[in-house]
């Protein structure tokens, strides 16, 4: 059935045609209308869930973890400041290998107070051992939200799907809401091996020594290693049933480009309109768009990456006395390849500042002029 | 010999806690009220210790770790998720005094205020044992601690948290003392059989923390009671205020105090002044007990 | 059911430990017998089987037996040396001085 949606809605109807069973979530601008279309769900019986209206994001992610250790699906959603405050309890659903399913709204940390788009808040969480993907589309925050329960419940790791604040989130777009038959054929009731039950009473999360820890750690990468081979896998069985394709990241234009721009979520969106106007004159330039961030999709990366001259990321985020964060992770990916081209980092559109397709044509034309980088950022869009 | 305590131990051997400890023999009596289909949530505190490392655990229920000021609302999740399950367990929060009167006191207000259905259970030992004797808003006036030494002791007042719970008019709330086990086992039994938020203050001296020789817990958990320092009550849905142990006889605070290294730098001045507090606050309670 | 083990696991391959940190194990290894410095000691000619001591054992390490106290065979406390700590709270609390405290020897 296809509805007209706004970003925060798709969410809304991804946690429920999901049947996730609890919800714990406490409002932030601009995540408000996930939590407040839930609500009236849950109150209307349309959604069969219990909604904990807490005092606070920490305690949303505590009750999820609670909940989710208890052996059922579990959803919340927020943003920048909520997130942050919720930030022990991500590392604790982590640990505690909670398969929780978070939105989260990028929006720019304060002060000084802002609600628009930037990537810092989400970004700022990318070593807690949540999963981390980049919406470009309502459509795709949807689908994102199923595919992100599938992977998360296999291995015990929580997931959250991010996008854009105000130009996703409250940005209406066309979105299919799959069937629900089809989604319980996609995606079976979660089974906890180990939850907190009185027929098998155990101790969670206990002391655990310089003998012990070491080990459980490893457990966690190795089951985000496993991870990103199932996103591809939970891409094509999405496929499928459904007909939309998604991976760990997009390629579009890249099988004969010479050069590559590198970006994610609404900035890749439209750099895809650049990628048309630049071809259209004869430059052979493709997008490389990182859907999937965490775990890092770094084979896909390479295999593109080896076969072009250079490559220009494109950051609506920074990592402040280093540079863009997709940018670090991108030449670190690439590091070791003896095909490394030279890799370009450009930081634009922090707080909300408007990146248009024209903006990123210019920092294409000037950024390809040079043959090496010569600084770790190039600024766009900056006042002089 | 007609014992009204359960003879059952769901509690078990060789827990990690100091000799003489208050909070473990809370946790033993209080799982004999509340029995095996309980879960227990516990967050940053002594128990977090005394439960024993990964992978042992002492206590013969379902019990999850979580974060210092989370109690509350990780216990809410559980419920939660229990109640769509159709499970009738009991969820029982087991705090310290640190994590319910001071880093996790807006998480305990927010359970409240929703009446989720859980025993929110703080075993209070006036002070954060765990981490080394530091003041918490539960110490009392005059106390030393690592953080209140003896050049400046604690200045304020031991927070009324039963009067904050009360303001949220929760259905039952209950303080119970470690040397009046049968009381103490009453009232988890009466709160284990309502539903909604109940709220449990249970005295525990520390031996460690309070300086004195670990025979004396049981004492000292006594005398609080007698010289109405911590007075035994119920309260219904926040407003019906009842006394389960009248003192008519009350005992000085010099002899509960003089006890304790914590209080020994004391003069008389301030004991008079401890005195003269303990007995305003038991009047104003009587005023709230009135029918 | 809590697996007994007799001393404190450390798990010797990665692929035996648990998917994370979940307890199956008990605390039955963790035993005082090594460091308690005192003693307690019940007389059973005075003792009354009154169940103080039983009562107020944090460590649960009283056990209720069917014992001869004061002449007579009923159910009575008997301390479970592997678990008591010495903290002395049965010695301070028994109403009729049946209990002693001693140095433990060595």
């Amino acid at each position: 059935m296809k509805q007209v949606l706004m970003g925060n809605h798709a969410l809304s109807y991804g946690a429920k045609v999901s049947r996730a069973q609890v919800i714990s979530a406490y409002p932030i601008t601009p995540q408000t209308e996930v939590v407040e279309l839930l609500s009236k769900m849950c109150a209307s019986g349309e959604l069969k869930a219990k909604f904990i209206k807490v005092e606070s994001e920490h305690s949303a992610m505590a009750a999820l973890i609670g909940a989710s250790a208890t052996g059922v699906r579990t959803f919340t959603a927020t943003s920048s400041q909520g997130l942050a405050h919720m930030h022990e309890m991500l590392h604790w659903a982590a640990g505690a290998r909670t398969p929780i399913v978070m939105g989260n709204v990028n929006r720019a940390f304060a002060p000084p107070w802002s609600v628009w788009t930037e990537q810092n808040d989400s970004l700022s969480q990318r070593d807690t051992g949540w999963m981390q993907l980049y919406a470009q589309n309502n459509q795709e925050v949807l689908d994102s939200v199923i595919q992100a329960y599938k992977v998360a419940e296999t291995f015990d790791l929580p997931a959250m799907v991010i996008l854009a604040a105000f130009v996703l989130s409250h940005t209406s777009e066309t979105v299919e809401i799959p069937k629900q038959e089809k989604v319980d054929e996609f995606l079976p009731p979660y089974e906890r091996e180990y939850k907190l039950d009185t027929d098998q009473p155990h101790a969670f999360g206990g002391l655990a020594d310089p003998d012990n820890y070491f080990e459980l750690r490893y457990k966690i990468q190795k089951a985000m290693e496993k991870a990103a081979v199932k996103w591809e896998e939970v891409g094509e069985e999405f496929e499928e049933i459904f007909g939309r394709k998604y991976g760990l990241v997009e390629t579009y234009k890249v099988s004969d480009a010479k050069n590559l721009i590198v970006s994610s979520a609404t900035i890749a969106s439209t750099a895809r309109n650049a990628v048309d106007a630049l071809r259209s004159k004869g430059i052979k330039v493709g997008l490389l768009r990182i859907r999937v961030f965490r775990p890092f999709p770094a084979k896909q990366i390479r295999a593109i990456l080896n076969s072009v001259d250079k490559a220009i990321v494109i950051d609506r985020n920074i990592g402040f006395g280093a540079s863009g964060i997709f940018y670090q992770e991108v030449k670190a990916a690439m590091y070791n390849e003896k095909n490394t081209p030279p890799i370009f980092g450009v930081v634009t559109g922090l707080g909300g500042r408007d990146v248009s397709s024209k903006d990123i044509i210019e920092i294409y034309q000037s950024v390809i002029r040079e043959e090496e980088p010569k600084s770790d950022i190039i600024w766009k869009g900056l006042k002089e | 010999m007609n014992l009204k305590i359960p003879k059952e131990e769901i509690m078990g051997h060789g827990n990690l806690a100091c000799q003489g400890c208050g909070a473990t023999l809370a946790m033993r009596h209080a799982l004999k009220a509340l029995g095996k289909d309980t879960i227990i949530v516990l967050p940053a505190c002594c128990w977090t210790v005394i439960d024993g490392p990964f992978p042992h655990s002492l206590v013969d229920v379902p019990l999850f770790h979580t974060a210092f000021a989370a109690a509350a609302s990780t216990a809410s999740g559980v419920k939660a998720a229990l109640e769509i399950q159709g499970k009738d367990t009991n969820v029982v929060a087991w705090t310290g005094d640190g994590a319910t009167y001071d880093i996790g006191l807006g998480t305990l207000s927010g359970a409240a205020e929703r009446n989720d259905d859980m025993i929110y259970v703080c075993y209070d030992n006036e002070a954060y044992m765990n981490t080394g004797i530091q003041r918490s808003s539960s110490t009392p006036i005059g106390a030393w601690t690592t953080t209140t030494p003896v050049e400046s002791p604690k200045k304020s007042r031991k927070k009324d948290m039963i009067s904050i719970m009360a303001a949220h008019r929760i259905p039952y709330i209950a303080t119970a003392s470690i040397a009046y086990p049968e009381d103490m086992i009453e009232k988890f039994k009466k709160a284990r059989d309502i539903k909604g938020m109940r709220f449990l203050l249970v005295f525990c001296p520390c031996p460690t923390g309070w300086k004195y020789a670990p025979q004396l817990t049981v004492k000292l958990a006594r005398l609080a009671v007698r010289s109405k320092i911590f007075p035994l009550l119920e309260i219904e849905n926040g407003v019906k205020w009842k006394l389960t142990k009248d003192i008519t006889r009350p005992i000085p605070v010099t002899d509960y105090l003089k006890l304790q290294g914590r209080f020994k730098h004391l003069n008389d001045e301030k004991l008079e002044e401890i005195q003269k507090i303990v007995d305003e606050d038991w009047d104003i309670l009587l005023r709230k007990t009135e029918k | 059911m809590a697996k007994k083990s007799d001393k404190k696991i450390t798990f010797k391959k990665e692929k035996e430990m648990p998917p994370y940190a979940i307890s199956f194990y008990s605390m039955e290894f963790n035993k005082t017998v090594s460091w308690r410095n005192f003693r307690p000691i019940i007389d059973y000619d005075k003792c009354t089987s009154c169940m103080i001591c039983w009562k107020y054992c944090p460590e649960a390490a009283i056990d209720l037996k069917k014992k001869k106290a004061k002449g007579k065979e009923k159910l009575t406390p008997v301390i479970n040396y592997e678990y008591c700590k010495g903290c002395g709270i049965c010695w301070e609390e028994c109403p009729v001085d049946a209990i002693d405290i001693e140095e433990e020897a060595g």
